[in-house]
Order: structure tokens, then C-alpha cells, then sequence
């Protein structure tokens, strides 16, 4: 009988280690991918110093390389895509909890649902050979039109209308951050308490003002953290961007032009690149692309945790 | 007449909060004892002291003294998992594993026993047809256990506790989420099972008590108030609480 | 209600309508811009499906017609071996953060770090792989791309299992416990059975996410001209293929990689549609 006893405890002790041990190779993987991109990038830091991340320079030939070129790239195509997403996101999330007759919400919802599911390098091919062709001959000129003649924000819609380039990048980058984004609003939204929106309607509010001072309100940190997430996501984001950004390694005010970004710049270089400069230089690059993601899904999670403790606490 | 169980000065703690003050009581082997009383009076905490089913949980703790056959069980060193293999339980909602029929009986028996196939067989039918399921689900012991009516899913569980031949066996208001056919029929097992083994009733219905047990205990606000043979505690209760719950004064 | 309108009022309920009708526009731009890409692919990806798209390999620059059958071979590999290492990986992790993962500091840890991983970019995971493997044994293999995808998968593996395990009722486990049964046989044959379709969903769901991932292969896996079963040396995938053949300039290749993303992404859509219909489980009861 005491054997049975031992037994078990054995058996469940190595079941404890051994499910451990897999739990803690995620951890392990995280590390080692930090650990790898340091090792790798330190070339780059010790021959350019911090000053790399501030340079506008990017040149294999001269062996001469600063990270902000595809630094900005990364930033503005992410902060177009959140500023088109997040508007229409939220419509969506509205639509699916507060509007839509309750037949339709599960299709309608796995529909946009289908929009994450499209693989990046389709969203690629479509916007180059597609979207971007339509993009050039309709939507470019009328922001000429329209934006263009401003007189500060006209510079950014300036140049010519080839398509591609850091506009039309964000706009496909937009698309593809949608569903992200509308989920996780669709899920706090539909954590708010009832008895919360029948005491407004109660009240005679309209749906939409039940929307604005209760739901919102309510939800607000799971809306940034949903916002977070799409952002987290648009910032690696590498085969779409890299069909539609145009490839160039230069600034420039237009947001007609075309340009790179860090996950583009790898996808097309690493693996050409023959010095060991240009090699660690990519190395930083995806250092600084790894880190700007991490810090900001971080947030994401704890701005979302704090919303499933409301939801605790409810 | 044996003192299978007894309970000395158990003090029970969620938390911060006491649920069990000083209860002090003994289970005779091979007779049914029911517990009753208003709902949050502890009857279904003090149940499960008895198989240390609270360990599960960390924050619940129990203090005081439970001898199994002479064995304190809340002591340290207890082989929990073979003092559970030996104080069975059913609880009050059915709770079929996710697997075919005879499989729900097979696996308790597997625990602790390497029975043959033509064995296991053998056992998986004894225990059917001591639940009075056998007849209903012989020609479905491969199908889900889930795919039974509510009733039969607690006959399967009762099936499954007794397959493993218990010493003991707790029945936490079993027949509460059953129709009134069912429960009858549960009724009439716990009378036959009782031949063969202790069983300990905790139950919200005080007929049910009436109608099946041997000894009664009436508990109130984590106290035992009375406790004595059923016959008794029904006819001529003690103290007036007793009459008053019994009477249906309150509660 | 009839008569003239409380001013403050039509105001409000002017804004309520506009309000309505934006969402409904915004619901729209979104199904627009979903049928527009599957209409395209349709349109431009289904004169390229034929027997040869299945049965021939990849052609030779100016050499005409062939097919994507070394890709298409080659891909199945790569997420089938993908498949076959992060699930149980995947699983057993989820088991622990359920059953031990309620106050532990590393189980909040790693539920913490999974998460994020879920997100992170996928060009990263393929340049680690590169940097830890690929650049010590001096070549790209499909074993290199088969661990890119297997890092991608193991996070959403990991968090399904997690999720389904702590659906399952704390009656279920205690059924369990009270005829004696040890923890793990309680974790394994009662918690994990009891969620198992969950747990299929999950991985068909990994399946998908990793189907079609471009950016992890193109340090690891490379690509092949040829049909090979070695996956210790460069393999042909699809996706590679189709980044290859969109952007040339021959019009076979153009044709093939049309139809190699017709493909891929109808069986990712139908993968993520069948996880969700006909495997979806609601919590056991």
C-alpha cells in the first residue's frame, strides 16, 4: 500500500517537472531570441554607436548604415494603418454587438474573422497588382486634389501618384489589423453589464449616446489595449509591406513615397547581405523592431487585464 | 456495533471564516447517517472532511481529529488518494466522465486493481446492476456517458463509486437535480447498498432522511445540534430547534 | 409624436443615426474589402489551378507552363512535421499553466510571454532560427523552416489548451479525486478528454496561422527549383514560390503564383471554418 502511495507521488512529481519544463521552453525561446539578436547586432552598435538608431543612411556599398530610415517607415505605415483602423474597428465592433439582428452576428463575425485568416503575402499581391494600380489612378489624385493644396499637410501628399509607397502600405497594413482589433472590442464590449445599458435606456438615451457615455467608458481599457495589440501586430507585419512600400532606402515628407520599413529592409536583404557590417547592421534592425513589438504588446496585455478585472469585480 | 468514523472537536476554516465549530460525531459501520439542516449550515462541509476532498483547495483547512478505523486522516502522512479509493463519494450533480459507460466504472476499479478483461467485465456488470442501471444500459456500455438520461447519469456515478468496493460511501444530496422516479429508485439503493456498506447522507429533504437512515444529525450555523437515531430525533427530538426545523418552522 | 420635434432632441437623435449608419459603413468597408481579395484571387488564381498546377514541379525561368507540385509537397512537410512537434509541446505546457498555473509566479510568466509571442513578428522568429541553427551548420534545410513554424504555432497551442482545461468544471475534477485517482491521470484522462475537441481547434487553428507564413521561411527553408524529399537541404514551399513567381516578369510564373495563392488561401479559410463549426465546443457541462 505505502509503495501505491510512492508511486503516485513519483508519477505525479515527474508529470509537475515535466509539463514545467515545456511551460518554462517558451520563456527559454524569448530569451534566446533576445540573446541571438544582441550577440548579432553588436558589430553594428560598436562600430556606429547609439548614434545608429538617429542616422539617415543606409548603404551597403560605403558600409555605411543607421537604422532610421526603416525606423520611420515601420512607425508611420503602423500609425496610418491604427489611424484608418481604429475608426472603422470600432463601427464594426458596434455593428456586431448593438446592431446586427442576432442571425447575422455569426457569419458576419467569422467574415471579418476571415480577414486575419488571409495569409500577409496574399494582402501583398493583391495590393501591388490590385489595389495599388486603383490607388494610383483614383484615391492619389484626389488627395492631391483635396489635401494636397493644404498648406502644411499638403507636403505630405505630395509627389507623384506611382501607388506604392508608405501610404498605400498603411492602408493595406489598416485591412489587415482590422479584425484584430475589432475582436477584442467586440469582447469588452460585450462584458459590460446589462443592467449598466437597460438603466441608460431606461433613462431614454438613444443606443448611440448608450454606446458613448456607458459602454465606452467602460471598456475604455480594453479599447487601448485592443488598439495596442493591432499596433503590435502592424509593426511586423513583413510580406504585404514589403510588396507595396516600394523598397527605397530614403526619407522623404511624402507620404507618396515610397520607402522601407525594418521588417521590409530584412526581408529584402538578409539574405544578400555578404559584409559582416550590413549583416549585424540587420541584426540591429531587427533588435530595435523586436523590442518596439515587445514593449507594446506588453502594454496591450496590461491594459487588457485590467479590463478582465472589471470583469472579476463585476 | 462498530464506530467506523469518529469525528473529535473538527473545526472548520474557509479562509479567515470558521464553517464548522467543535463537531463531535460518530458513523456506525453499516448504517446510513443522514445529515440535515437549513442550507449553509455545513452539513455538505463536514462531508467533505471525510474523504479530504477540501485539500483540493488551498485556504480551506480542518482542524481537529477524524479517525478512520483508528487512523487519524487529517494527519500529514495520510495516503489521501487510497483513503479516498476507500471513502467513495457522489456528488449532487451527475458528473459522468467523458468516456463510454463501462469505461466510467472501469477507471476507479483501474486505480488500484489489475483485474483481466473477463474480470473488469464481471465487476462493471456487479456494479450496473447494483445502481439498477444494468438493464437500461447493457447494450450501450460502449456509448458516452454522457449521452444517458439525468437520472441514469446518477445511477452511472453511483455505479462508479460502488464498483470500486468502498468502505464508505458519501452521498452528497444525490437526489436533489433528479426527477421524482429516479430519486425513488435511488432511494431504494441507498436502502440495499446499505447491507454491504457505510454510507453517510447529507440531504435537504427531510423525508428523505426519515425514509432512509438509521441515524440522524440535525446542524445549524456550523454546529451540530442533535444527533441520534433517526426514529428518535423525528419523533421525540431533544432540544426545540430540532422540533422547530423538523416541524417546519423555518428553514 | 406627431407635431414639431423638441430641438434638443432631433439633435440627439440625428447624431444617433449617424452614428448607426457610420457603424454599418464601417461594417461594410470591411466585407468589402474581404470579397474584393477573394474575388481577385478567384478571378486571377483559377486559370492557373490544373492537373500539372498538382502533379508538375516548379519551371525554369523562360521555360513554359509546370507546376507547384515540389512546393505544394514541400510545404505539407514542413507544417505537417510543424504540427507533429508543437502540439504535444504545445498541449503539456497548456496542461501545466491549467492545473499548476493558478497563483505560480512562472506560470503568470509564461502565460504572459505566450501571449505576446502569439503577436510577435514572424521575420524575427525566422531570423533566430538562421542565427542559432541555419548559420552554425553552414546551410538552410527544411528542418530550419519546420522549427520557424513550430516556434509560430506552440504559443497558439498553448493558449487554446489553456483556455478549454480551465472551462472544466471543478464537479468533473473532484469526481475524479474522490475514487482516488492521482493528479496526473486527473489532468490527463478526465481534464484533457473532457476538452479534447477544444484542444483540435486549437491546433487546427496553429495549422492555419502557419500555413501560410512567408517571412519565417525565407532565412530557413529558402526554397527548391526541384521536387526533393530532403528536408536537410533548401525546400520548396509555397509561399517562397509564390513571393518568387509574383513579382517576375514571366507570365507562366505570374500564373502559378495566382493560382499557389488561390490555394493556400482557400485551405487556410477552409481550415479556419471548419475549427470553427464543425470542431466548436461550448464549455462542458
Amino acid at each position: 500500500m505505502h509503495s501505491t502511495m510512492r508511486r503516485q507521488r513519483l508519477q505525479d512529481f515527474i508529470f509537475h517537472k515535466v509539463t514545467m519544463l515545456f511551460a518554462a521552453s517558451v520563456l527559454f525561446v524569448l530569451l534566446g531570441i533576445i540573446i541571438s539578436l544582441l550577440i548579432g547586432a553588436i558589430p553594428a552598435f560598436k562600430e556606429f554607436g547609439p548614434g545608429f538608431i538617429t542616422t539617415v543612411e543606409w548603404d551597403p556599398v560605403e558600409e555605411k548604415f543607421g537604422a532610421l530610415i526603416a525606423i520611420v517607415g515601420t512607425l508611420v505605415t503602423s500609425g496610418i494603418a491604427l489611424l484608418l483602423a481604429f475608426p472603422v474597428s470600432f463601427g464594426i465592433a458596434l455593428f456586431l454587438t448593438e446592431i446586427c439582428p442576432v442571425w447575422l452576428r455569426r457569419p458576419l463575425g467569422t467574415a471579418i474573422e476571415l480577414l486575419a485568416g488571409i495569409p500577409s503575402i496574399i494582402y501583398g499581391m493583391w495590393g501591388l497588382f490590385v489595389f495599388s494600380p486603383m490607388f494610383a489612378e483614383y484615391v492619389q489624385p484626389a488627395l492631391k486634389h483635396t489635401l494636397g493644396e493644404l498648406p502644411v499637410i499638403g507636403q505630405l501628399f505630395a509627389g507623384p501618384s506611382m501607388g506604392i509607397g508608405m501610404l498605400c502600405a498603411g492602408v493595406i497594413l489598416a485591412v489587415m489589423i482590422i479584425p484584430f482589433i475589432s475582436s477584442v472590442m467586440r469582447d469588452v464590449f460585450e462584458i459590460v453589464p446589462a443592467v449598466l445599458k437597460e438603466s441608460a435606456y431606461g433613462l431614454g438615451c438613444t443606443r448611440w449616446e448608450v454606446v458613448r457615455k456607458v459602454v465606452l467608458p467602460y471598456t475604455k481599457n480594453g479599447v487601448v489595449g485592443g488598439v495596442m495589440l493591432g499596433l503590435g501586430r502592424a509593426l511586423g507585419e513583413t510580406m504585404a509591406v514589403t510588396f507595396v512600400i516600394g523598397n527605397a532606402n530614403e526619407l522623404s515628407r511624402s507620404l507618396f513615397a515610397p520607402g522601407n520599413s525594418i521588417s521590409s529592409t530584412l526581408a529584402n536583404e538578409f539574405a544578400e547581405a555578404q559584409s559582416t557590417l550590413h549583416v549585424s547592421s540587420l541584426y540591429a534592425l531587427a533588435l530595435i523592431l523586436f523590442a518596439i513589438t515587445f514593449i507594446v504588446l506588453s502594454g496591450a496585455k496590461l491594459m487588457l487585464a485590467g479590463m478582465s478585472r472589471r470583469e472579476g469585480a463585476k | 456495533m462498530n464506530k467506523i468514523i469518529q469525528i473529535q472537536q473538527l473545526n472548520f476554516f474557509y479562509g479567515k471564516t470558521q464553517s464548522l465549530h467543535d463537531i463531535n460525531l460518530d458513523i456506525h459501520e453499516k448504517r446510513v447517517t443522514a445529515f440535515i439542516g437549513p442550507s449553509g449550515c455545513g452539513k455538505s462541509t463536514l462531508l467533505r472532511t471525510l474523504n479530504r476532498m477540501y485539500d483540493l483547495y488551498p485556504g480551506q483547512r480542518a482542524e481537529g481529529a477524524i479517525h478512520y478505523r483508528g487512523r487519524n486522516i487529517l494527519e500529514n502522512g495520510t495516503d489521501v488518494n487510497m483513503l479516498r479509493a476507500k471513502v467513495g463519494m457522489v456528488f449532487q450533480k451527475p458528473t459522468p466522465f467523458p468516456m463510454s459507460v463501462y469505461d466510467n466504472i472501469a477507471f476507479g476499479v483501474r486505480l488500484y486493481e489489475d483485474l483481466s478483461k473477463g474480470e473488469m467485465d464481471e465487476r462493471v456488470e456487479w456494479a450496473l446492476k447494483k445502481a439498477a442501471l444494468w438493464g437500461e444500459v447493457k447494450d450501450k456500455l460502449n456509448k458516452s456517458g454522457l449521452s444517458l438520461s439525468g437520472g441514469q447519469q446518477q445511477r452511472l456515478c453511483i455505479a462508479r463509486g460502488v464498483a470500486v468496493k468502498p468502505d464508505v460511501l458519501l452521498l452528497d444530496e444525490p437526489t436533489s437535480a433528479l426527477d421524482p422516479i429516479s430519486t425513488a429508485k435511488v432511494e431504494e439503493l441507498i436502502s440495499e447498498l446499505k447491507q454491504d456498506y457505510t454510507i453517510a447522507i447529507v440531504t435537504h429533504n427531510m423525508q428523505q432522511a426519515a425514509r432512509c437512515s438509521d441515524y440522524t444529525a440535525y446542524m445549524y450555523l456550523g454546529k451540530l445540534v442533535e444527533f441520534g437515531e433517526t426514529d428518535q430525533i423525528f419523533m421525540n427530538p431533544a432540544r426545540t430547534e430540532t422540533q422547530d426545523y423538523i416541524t417546519g418552522r423555518f428553514g | 409624436m406627431n407635431g414639431p420635434m423638441n430641438p434638443v432632441y432631433r439633435k440627439r437623435l440625428f447624431r444617433h443615426r449617424a452614428g448607426i449608419a457610420l457603424s454599418v459603413a464601417a461594417m461594410s468597408v470591411g466585407l468589402v474589402f474581404l470579397f474584393w481579395i477573394l474575388a481577385t484571387l478567384i478571378v486571377k488564381g483559377f486559370g492557373g489551378l490544373s492537373w500539372q498546377l498538382f502533379t508538375l514541379s516548379t519551371p525554369a525561368p523562360t521555360s513554359d507552363g509546370g507546376g507547384l507540385a515540389n512546393a505544394i509537397v514541400g510545404s505539407l512537410l514542413m507544417v505537417g512535421l510543424s504540427t507533429m512537434i508543437s502540439t504535444p509541446i504545445g498541449i503539456l505546457a497548456g496542461i501545466y499553466l491549467a492545473e499548476y498555473g493558478e497563483r505560480g509566479r512562472l506560470a503568470q510568466v509564461t502565460r504572459f510571454v505566450t501571449d505576446v509571442m502569439l503577436s510577435a513578428p514572424s521575420i524575427v522568429i525566422g531570423l533566430f532560427v538562421y542565427a542559432l541553427y541555419v548559420a552554425n551548420v553552414k546551410h538552410f534545410s527544411g528542418y530550419a523552416g519546420t522549427i520557424a513554424l513550430a516556434l509560430l504555432a506552440v504559443p497558439v497551442v498553448v493558449r487554446t489548451t489553456d483556455n478549454m482545461l480551465k472551462l472544466v468544471p471543478n464537479s468533473l475534477l473532484e469526481a475524479a479525486y474522490a475514487l482516488g485517482a492521482p493528479r496526473w491521470k486527473v489532468a490527463l484522462m478526465v481534464r484533457l478528454r473532457a476538452v479534447k475537441a477544444g484542444v483540435v481547434t486549437g491546433v487546427l487553428l496553429a495549422v492555419a496561422r502557419i500555413a501560410g507564413e512567408t517571412a519565417p521561411l525565407l532565412f530557413t527553408a529558402l526554397n527548391n527549383q526541384f521536387f526533393s524529399l530532403n528536408m536537410n537541404a533548401p525546400m520548396a514551399n509555397l509561399p517562397s514560390v509564390i513571393y518568387q513567381f509574383a513579382m517576375s516578369p514571366y507570365d507562366n510564373w505570374r500564373a502559378l503564383a495566382w493560382g499557389g495563392a488561390l490555394l493556400v488561401t482557400f485551405s487556410v479559410l477552409g481550415l479556419n471554418i471548419l475549427s470553427r463549426t464543425v470542431f466548436s465546443q461550448k464549455a462542458p457541462q
